[in-house]
């Protein structure tokens, strides 16, 4: 769907669908992790649903992604298996990395994710090197890498971008900016703006809504284009915020509570929800009734993995080396 | 089969061009190293045969070029990422260290980083303190990278080509001081297995055990001592990891002496970490304290009187050798 195109129901239902599987993923973390149960730090995308739905629903299958330490909701939007993933999440061995990579470090080929990343602008290389891959050998496939507005001060990015440009290589940056890293105002670390970091090497800048998926989704399947015609890369900047704190547990209280509750009302979920019901798409009581379904089929999940085993003292060396 | 007299830098090129020609996902990464033909000359050639799509010029930026090689490796590519100078892998060490070293561990085995990155290292010319150092102590630290480092033309074209056919990341180290050396070189097929180390001279009182340029240094030694009746045996370690700890216990077990020697820095080095395994699984067999030989721990400097003091010596290791054998 281009931005004049018009909303179907199949198709803004798949939206919803992706968006809510994310929070209702997310929010059963947070209760797990606040039970205890999720082994070390963990950092919940609630509130951005958006940009990992809207971008991934620009995508073909074979198209590869990079993400980061805020990852769930581009593992999932890419088509994880939720039992998989909660299993890394919670350290067993049915995970994707047999429990030894945990939450910041799901890598999955059958999905093409290379990876959610501990390094703060880690997956930026790897999908620029991605793209490299596709252009070399004449491939039809693209590289995506989400990554937060804190990567946006990171010398690897540009140096990235830089190759990215001059080489024309099929990627698409996303910038989330939930305007915070960690605990500091993303302003109060960033001379410049985010789009002039991209605008200097001749890359596209699309600056959006990152609350609003349809225009994610529009932005993407621009960028797309562009990088499918050999065009080159593009960067996404998406004006979002996170929900919860920097990671389960982090009570926030460095945010403005008036400004807290202004994005709270713009929660994507609800204004996508709003818009397919004024369009006659859906009506309240079935999106009611979608959402406690999809929540009852992640908290099966969660029980699933959890009652899953840890991995096995032998299994320490397993995969180091071929 | 017959054999060449090849350099060091040409016996890589062999293998690069070899490996280039059966295997067109392989692709070279790199500074200068396109129509230039690097700065070494060491690329000499490729460009022309394989084109600007295989031998990619790259602007100066260490960091990207070996963080998007692993991404490139992750989805289909085997690229030769080349650092200029050993010194600058620092730059490039956040995407050797926390990406391509975990990436088959965190995805078991989900995702392979076939990659080899090459360097040049070592002192000699003058180049300082920025452009001399031999840091391959501190990748071989790191679990999940392979490290190799030829001491001879035919080893270099053989590991070479295994590096670029292995499933990990693996660290290549060239002296820069063998680059122009000559050695035979087999014709045909020729590969060295990574993790194999080699019996380069048979002896009976003491073991050398070295790494790189120095097993240059310890041959030398080994033909000198001879004439004092000193017979050295010399272990060529080849492949820092995985490590051939058999072939160096058994050596040790053998002649009950050990000299390890390296020309990277002694502390928190490759001779200590050696010199530990002896001592830890041959303590039995020895009739001296294992000894070590290393840089001394300052940076290189350039002084054309004080860089060569930096430099491992024939000296240095025959005293060492005699002190081992109680004639000093
Ligand atoms: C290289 C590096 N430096 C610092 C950190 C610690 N850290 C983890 S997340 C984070 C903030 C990142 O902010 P941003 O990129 O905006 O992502 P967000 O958390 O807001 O989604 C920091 C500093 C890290 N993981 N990696
Ligand atoms: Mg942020």
């Amino acid at each position: 769907m281009t931005t004049n195109e018009k909303l179907t129901g199949d198709f803004g239902l798949s939206l919803y669908r992706g968006m809510v599987t994310i929070r209702a993923f997310e929010e059963r973390v947070r209760s797990l992790s606040a039970a205890g149960q999720v082994p070390g730090l963990t950092h919940l995308y609630s509130g951005q649903e958006a940009v990992a739905v809207g971008v991934s629903s620009a995508l073909q299958p074979d198209d590869a992604i990079t993400s980061h330490h805020r990852g769930h909701g581009h593992c999932l939007a890419s088509g994880a298996d939720p039992v998989r993933l909660m299993a890394e999440i919670l350290g067993r061995t049915a995970g994707y990395g047999l429990g030894r990579g945990g939450s910041m470090h799901i890598l999955d080929p059958a999905t093409r994710n290379l990876g959610t990343n501990g390094i703060v602008g880690g997956g930026v290389p790897l999908a620029t090197g991605a793209a490299l891959t596709a252009k070399t050998l004449h491939a039809s496939w693209l590289a995506v890498a989400f990554f937060g507005d804190g990567a946006m001060n990171q010398g690897i990015v540009f140096e990235c971008m830089n190759m990215a440009a001059l080489w024309k290589l099929p990627v698409l940056y996303v910038c989330e900016n939930n305007h915070y890293g960690e605990f500091t105002r993303i302003d109060d670390v960033t001379a410049g703006t985010l789009a002039g970091r991209a605008a200097v090497f001749g890359i596209p800048v699309a600056e959006i809504d990152g609350m609003d998926v349809l225009a994610v989704h529009a932005a993407a399947q621009d960028a797309v284009a562009r990088a499918r015609e050999g065009q080159g890369p593009s960067l996404l900047v998406c004006d979002t915020w996170r929900f919860s704190g920097h990671h389960a547990g982090d009570k926030q209280s460095y945010k403005d509570d008036a400004e807290a509750k202004n994005w709270a009302a713009k929660c994507p979920i609800e204004t996508l929800g709003r818009r397919l019901v004024a369009n006659k798409l859906a009506d309240a009581d079935s999106l009611s009734a979608l959402r406690k379904t999809i929540e009852a089929d992640i908290a099966a999940v969660a029980e699933q993995a959890r009652a899953m085993p840890e991995p096995a003292s032998a299994s320490l060396e397993d995969h180091l080396h071929g | 089969m017959a054999e060449r007299q090849v350099t060091f830098k040409d016996a890589v090129l062999e293998a690069l061009a070899e490996e280039m020609r059966a295997d067109p996902s392989v692709v070279l990464i790199g500074e200068d190293i396109g129509a230039a033909g690097g700065v070494f000359l060491q690329t000499k050639g490729l460009f022309e045969e394989f084109g600007a799509s295989r031998v990619i010029d790259t602007p100066i930026s260490e960091s990207a070029i070996v963080g998007m090689a692993i991404g490139a490796a992750m989805t289909g590519l085997r690229p030769v990422v080349e650092i200029m100078f050993g010194d600058f892998i620092t730059l490039g060490m956040d995407q050797l260290v926390n990406q391509a070293a975990k990436v088959r561990y965190m995805s078991a085995g989900g995702f392979t980083v076939p990659l080899v990155l090459r360097t040049a290292i070592g002192v000699g010319g003058n180049l300082g303190p920025q452009h001399s150092q031999s840091l391959h102590a501190w990748v071989a630290h790191v679990p999940g990278l392979k490290v190799v480092m030829p001491s001879n033309a035919a080893d270099a074209k053989g590991l070479m080509k295994a590096a670029i056919r292995d499933g990990d990341p693996v660290v290549f180290f060239e002296s820069r001081s063998s680059y122009n050396t000559k050695g035979p070189v087999s014709d045909g097929e020729h590969v060295v297995p990574i993790g194999k180390a080699a019996v380069t001279r048979e002896g009976r009182n003491v073991s050398i055990v070295a790494v790189g340029a120095m097993v240059g240094v310890a041959l030398q030694v080994a033909e000198r001592l001879a004439g004092e009746d000193i017979s050295v045996e010399v272990v060529d370690v080849r492949s820092l990891v995985p490590l051939d700890e058999g072939t160096i216990l058994k050596s040790v077990k053998k002649t009950s002496r050990a000299l390890v020697l390296d020309a990277g820095y002694a502390q928190f080095g490759v001779t200590g970490e050696i010199a530990a395994l002896i001592a830890e699984q041959a303590f039995d067999w020895l009739d001296a304290p294992v000894m070590r030989l290393a840089a001394p721990n300052v940076p290189i400097p350039f002084s054309r009187t004080l860089e060569p003091l930096v430099i491992p010596s024939r000296d240095q290791a025959a005293a060492k050798v005699r002190e081992l054998m109680g004639t000093r």
